[in-house]
């Protein structure tokens, strides 16, 4: 009895000790995820000489000067306009993302679904590829598009997502806790071909894991920076967004610190918004690699 | 019965489902890799004036990769990447497991738990790119947190007026870019993991007075291996893939010393692949897949560690 009316005294004494420690903590992991953006906003709102001056805290009024300027130096360097660069990501990623995960979901739903020869090595086959990093391949990758006539294309950064073993994973995942074959079996109409029993019973069914998984298809795709800089080399009128950001950078001393952070800014803001519209779903996505094995 | 029967008929359809991943798969992902382990035999050798004959052979292995040709500039790059990696990885995973502690230390709730999580996550999901242009900005010598640096005097105005071409520098930069990208996603999987483990643990552990250090180096951690194992591997994996950050990061120059020789500081094994895959000034496809050969065989030895690290656990669980 003394003991733990002990241990209870020492809780509450660490406890008033610890919590504001913690707090504090915490509070500066988060501005510190935050200045580095406070800063590139408020940044791409002053004229570059007033940047150059040292560190600025509050919003100037060169924000249309700085717009004007980075459409200009976009004309002037021949590289696309920050613009087209928005559409040619966006172009690529939302048919990357559809097919990303619908043939994932598809892939899984064979393994799950169906008892076949076969069927356990090709998914440890499926599982044992997600750890072969695509950069490693990147000189026969050039060869196949060049080969197929893909290369300087957009397909050629579309088509691959077809095989995303990752997303499979995950899907196959969710369908293990959250999907009941049997469902399946009782409302399959005879005669109705399998693929229409997954388009029009299983899909449904898995909306909630395939959103989830589209979030993290869509942003790995939108991120890329290597591959479409070495498939759309060719091709600069197809330069995507962070080909444009790499276009951006420069060591020039007479470069425009105002142009350069709003072009920053305007690639940042879209994802932001959306993280942080989507941020519940995001956050609960990650967790799903804490409980893998 | 009826059941088992059902599934028997229908089982053949489970190659139609499976049929176009791996025929996708075939063609841009295990073609490709073998196309490149073949084109690191096709050595190109300079025959002056420009020209150049293609040997087949381990020529590209002889003279870039274990000989003298390119002052073995793939194993100073192996070693940075691998510094890179270590850098960010050791504070990234101490501090997501102290982050994560506390976010389940039920003692002592912390207010606004979701914020936090939220907001730390935030720089993992933003462009690698654009961050890497935008703190390459930020400690330019007319940056806005370079002056910070100067006037809380931690750099004097001489160092401030070039940070990024100073190799160390850049190194540690680009590691804790990665660091501050990252802490936050391994902290959500790490809290993800030590929620799944049984609360029954920590209330028999308590009613025999363990203390919350006890509870977490007697339970916490020796339960989360499994799942830090994980982290460590994709981690490993991931960073010997280092490419955006660096690749963007290099426009001062920085360069360390390795071996008696000047390198640069921010080339990354990744990098080297792809300036000779795709760069038109230095373009040698032998060379860049010789280059992705020893990476591959890197990686793989990587994820073996991890594979027979795993499966001597397998038998003692009941599922999966």
């Amino acid at each position: 009895m003394s003991t733990i009316s002990v241990n209870m005294e020492e809780d509450k004494k660490r406890l008033r000790f610890i919590r504001p420690i913690r707090i504090a903590i915490c509070i500066v992991l988060c501005l510190l995820s935050l200045f580095p953006f406070y800063i590139l906003f408020i940044n791409a709102t002053n004229a570059s000489s007033r940047i150059m001056q040292g560190l600025v805290l509050i919003p100037g009024s060169s924000l249309i000067s700085n717009y004007t300027g980075l459409l200009k130096r976009s004309t002037d360097a021949q590289i696309v306009t920050i613009w087209k660069a928005m559409f040619n990501s966006l172009i690529v990623t939302v048919p990357t993302t559809v097919l990303q995960v619908y043939f994932a979901s598809f892939t899984a739903y064979g393994i799950t679904v169906y008892r076949f020869k076969g069927r356990e090595v090709a998914w440890a086959f499926i599982y044992a590829i997600m750890m072969i990093p695509t950069q490693v391949s990147i000189v026969g990758l050039i060869k196949v598009c060049q080969v197929t006539g893909l290369y300087g294309s957009r397909l050629a950064l579309i088509l691959p997502a077809i095989a995303a073993p990752t997303t499979v994973y995950f899907m196959k995942q969710y369908m293990e806790a959250s999907f009941s074959v049997e469902i399946v079996e009782a409302a399959r109409i005879d005669g109705a071909g399998e693929i229409r029993t997954f388009n029009t019973i299983a899909l449904p069914l898995l909306k909630p894991g395939m959103a989830t998984q589209a979030i993290f298809a869509f942003v790995a795709s939108w991120n890329n920076l290597y591959t479409p800089s070495i498939l759309l080399a060719t091709n600069r009128d197809k330069a995507t967004m962070p080909m444009f950001i790499e276009a951006l950078k420069s060591n020039d001393k007479q470069r425009d610190f105002g142009q350069i952070y709003l072009g920053l800014a305007m690639s940042v803001l879209p994802i932001m918004i959306a993280y942080f519209v989507l941020s519940k779903y995001i956050v609960a996505g990650v967790s799903l690699g804490g409980v893998k094995e | 019965m009826n059941n088992k029967k059902k599934t028997v008929e229908y089982g053949k359809y489970g190659y139609l489902f499976l049929a176009p991943f791996f025929i996708v798969f075939l063609i841009f992902q295990f073609y490709p890799l073998l196309y490149t382990f073949y084109s690191s035999f096709f050595y190109k050798e300079a025959t002056g004036r420009g020209n150049a004959t293609v040997v087949f052979g381990l020529g590209n292995y002889t003279n870039y990769v274990f000989g003298d040709k390119a002052n073995g500039e793939i194993f100073s790059a192996i070693a940075i990447t691998i510094i890179l990696w270590l850098l960010n990885f050791i504070p990234q995973i101490l501090m997501s497991l102290l982050l994560a502690a506390w976010f389940t230390d039920l003692q002592c709730k912390l207010r606004g738990e979701g914020a936090y999580k939220v907001i730390m996550y935030m720089p993992n999901i933003i462009t690698a790119a654009t961050i890497a242009v935008l703190f390459f900005n930020l400690f330019d010598v007319h940056g806005g947190v370079t002056y910070l640096l100067k006037v809380l005097h931690i750099v004097t105005e001489d160092q401030a007026k070039n940070l990024l071409t100073q190799g160390w520098f850049s190194l540690g930069l680009i590691a804790f870019i990665q660091f501050w990208m990252w802490y936050g996603n391994t902290m959500i999987v790490l809290i993800a993991g030590i929620m799944g483990i049984s609360p029954s643990l920590y209330e028999a552990a308590m009613v025999d007075g363990a203390s919350p250090r006890q509870q977490f180096f007697y339970i916490t951690l020796p339960l989360l291996k499994p799942i830090l194992q994980f982290t460590l591997v994709t981690s490993a994996i991931g960073g010997l893939q280092m490419y955006d950050i660096p690749q963007l990061f290099n426009l001062g120059k920085p360069l360390v010393e390795f071996h008696g020789k000047k390198v640069l500081s921010t080339q990354t094994v990744v990098m080297l692949i792809k300036q000779f895959a795709a760069e038109t000034t230095a373009k040698d496809h032998g060379r860049a897949a010789a280059y992705s050969v020893i990476l591959f065989f890197i990686t793989l030895a990587v994820s073996m560690v991890f594979y027979v690290a795993t499966s001597e656990k397998k038998p003692k669980k009941e599922s999966k």
